[in-house]
């Protein structure tokens, strides 16, 4: 987007907008076909019944009168939740804000990025945990106990599951040499296997531990079940989220997928090869090689790896039952984050080694 | 100097930034309920990490938000609202000896100030100074500073073991 934009010699503000305009996308595009396809449909057909089959064909504009409903919706802050009102207004604010600020350093294509970070994946993680903030006031300033219950669940969980996520980054930081997004993608579709490069050398196969890792945790950061002791409908009512309601719930929903959406992104990015198609299949060597039409197509790649990775959560999100709060965080320190240092050590020896 | 030495944008960020880190520094003090104070703290240290956005040190930055913002103030919520946060003003917030805090507060700020003036007196940063590379930053942590680094490690460890050793009755 950026080199494209450039060329055009726009002014500086039309950029900008642009941009935004390009966020919103990158943002709400895939939040809505998640929540759709997934949500709506998948979850119904699971369930053995249709879902919702009357807005659109096959129910497909469901979203639109479902957005249409909230919005209408009165904006209530609770009357013990009065005297702390602007935090609680403020809250499921700072949550969407962490998911746009997450987006702005995936690349979607050779040229099309929003910004290209020397520190791409390390930005990412830091923005993704600005989102504690927002559950944590969320649940203290509903001046409600299951709320408040809900939110220190969720700061625990998110605090706990941030570490092994950073370590299983940490092993593809290592192979590719790089914390720079756009050039570790280059890494795996301009690599080779063992002096093979049919299909370069993506991250799933050499750190597929790695891999699991971070999808575990990307669960548990987004609150999925068997993660989802922070909203346990069944224990707290809805967690952080009780007291909300019309276009504020509306935020908080936008923002669970939105960010599952965008982590399922940087997953691809770091471990499918991101944009990319294997170079050695149109000859390409470097990124300056890749003809223009990747700008176009790169997305959509991109995409279509999310959507698949997407389905995974959302699988398991479906099938499988809570944990318990201590299983939840023994599971975190005594098996996960033991595991990924295992893996840092190993990747760095065979990174010297070869 | 020429007027085309000077970075207008630069200054006139760094202004707006400092006055709002001025204005949550007061705040986090003054405010009547912990948590506010806390949430004043995490407008001062986001605005820490925009000032080392416009010094170019984007790696600092980061770990500015990830350390501070991310896990520390964290922290610092998740046991105030565990304890004994309440909603709306509390009374008795204020220690009785704050103005102890005064003097040393100021000599601190002179101490600081008098090391800064002595140890760079007129010089200026260049205007279009190097910038720092994240690859640069490791080198320096993994190489010469290894030592220290390792140091500092070992005393986080301490501490670690030290709270969970306070913190357990069995």
């Amino acid at each position: 987007m950026n080199a494209v934009l450039l060329s055009a010699d726009l002014p500086y503000w039309a950029i900008s907008l642009l941009r935004v305009l390009g966020g919103l996308v990158a943002v709400l595009l895939p939040a809505g076909t998640v929540v759709y396809l997934f949500l709506f449909k998948m979850l119904s057909f699971m369930q053995s019944r249709l879902g919702p089959m009357e807005a659109g064909p096959y129910g497909s504009m469901q979203l639109f009168a479902e957005v249409g409903k909230w919005l209408q919706k009165e904006d209530i802050v609770p009357a013990s939740a009065q005297p702390e009102a602007r935090i609680f207004k403020m809250a499921p604010l700072i949550v969407l804000a962490s998911t746009f600020l997450l987006v702005v350093v995936v690349p979607f294509g050779p040229d099309a990025w929003f910004t290209n970070f020397e520190t791409g994946i390390f930005y990412a993680l830091a923005v993704s945990s600005v989102s504690v903030l927002g559950i944590l006031i969320a649940g203290w300033s509903s001046a409600n106990k299951y709320s408040l219950l809900g939110g220190l669940r969720a700061a625990g969980q998110l605090v706990a599951y941030e570490l092994p996520m950073v370590l299983a980054v940490i092993g593809v930081v290592i192979q590719a040499g790089t914390m720079n997004l756009q050039e570790i993608v280059v890494a795996q579709n301009a690599g080779s296997m063992f002096g093979w490069d049919g299909l370069g050398n993506p991250y799933v196969l050499t750190q597929f531990v790695a891999f699991l890792i971070f999808m575990i945790s990307v669960q548990a950061e987004l609150s999925q079940t068997p993660f989802d002791m922070p909203i346990a409908e069944s224990e707290l009512v809805s967690g952080y989220m009780t007291e909300y309601s019309g276009f504020r719930f509306l935020i908080f929903f936008i923002g669970e997928f939105a960010t599952a959406g965008v982590f399922a992104m940087i997953a691809s990015v770091l471990f499918l090869g991101g944009w990319g198609v294997p170079f050695s299949w149109f000859g390409w060597t470097t990124i300056d090689s890749i003809d223009n039409w990747m700008n176009v197509a790169g997305p959509l790649i991109l995409f279509a790896k999310m959507m698949a990775l997407v389905f995974f959560i959302m699988w398991i999100r479906f099938s499988s039952p809570r944990l318990r709060e201590d299983q939840l965080q023994r599971f975190a320190w005594k098996v996960l984050i033991p595991i990924s240092l295992v893996n840092i050590m190993l990747t760095a020896v065979l990174k010297v080694a070869f | 100097m020429l007027a085309s030495d000077v970075l207008v944008a630069q200054n006139v960020g760094f202004a707006i930034i400092a006055a709002i880190m001025v204005v949550g520094a007061l705040r986090v003090v003054t405010t009547k309920n912990v948590v506010h104070a806390a949430l004043w703290l995490v407008v001062v240290l986001a605005g820490a990490a925009a000032q080392y956005v416009l010094l170019a040190a984007e790696f600092v930055a980061i770990t500015q938000v990830m350390v501070y913002i991310g896990a520390v103030m964290v922290l610092f919520l998740f046991g105030t609202m565990l304890t004994r946060a309440r909603i709306g003003a509390e009374q008795d917030l204020n220690n009785k000896n704050w103005f102890i805090g005064l003097p040393i507060a100021v000599l601190l700020l002179a101490t600081m100030l008098m090391a800064l003036n002595d140890g760079f007196k007129a010089e200026k940063l260049p205007v279009d100074a190097p910038v720092v590379t994240t690859q640069q930053v490791s080198d320096q942590i993994f190489g010469a500073y290894l030592l220290p680094f390792w140091a500092l490690s070992f005393v986080l460890l301490a501490a670690a073991i030290g709270a969970i050793v306070l913190a357990r009755r069995d």
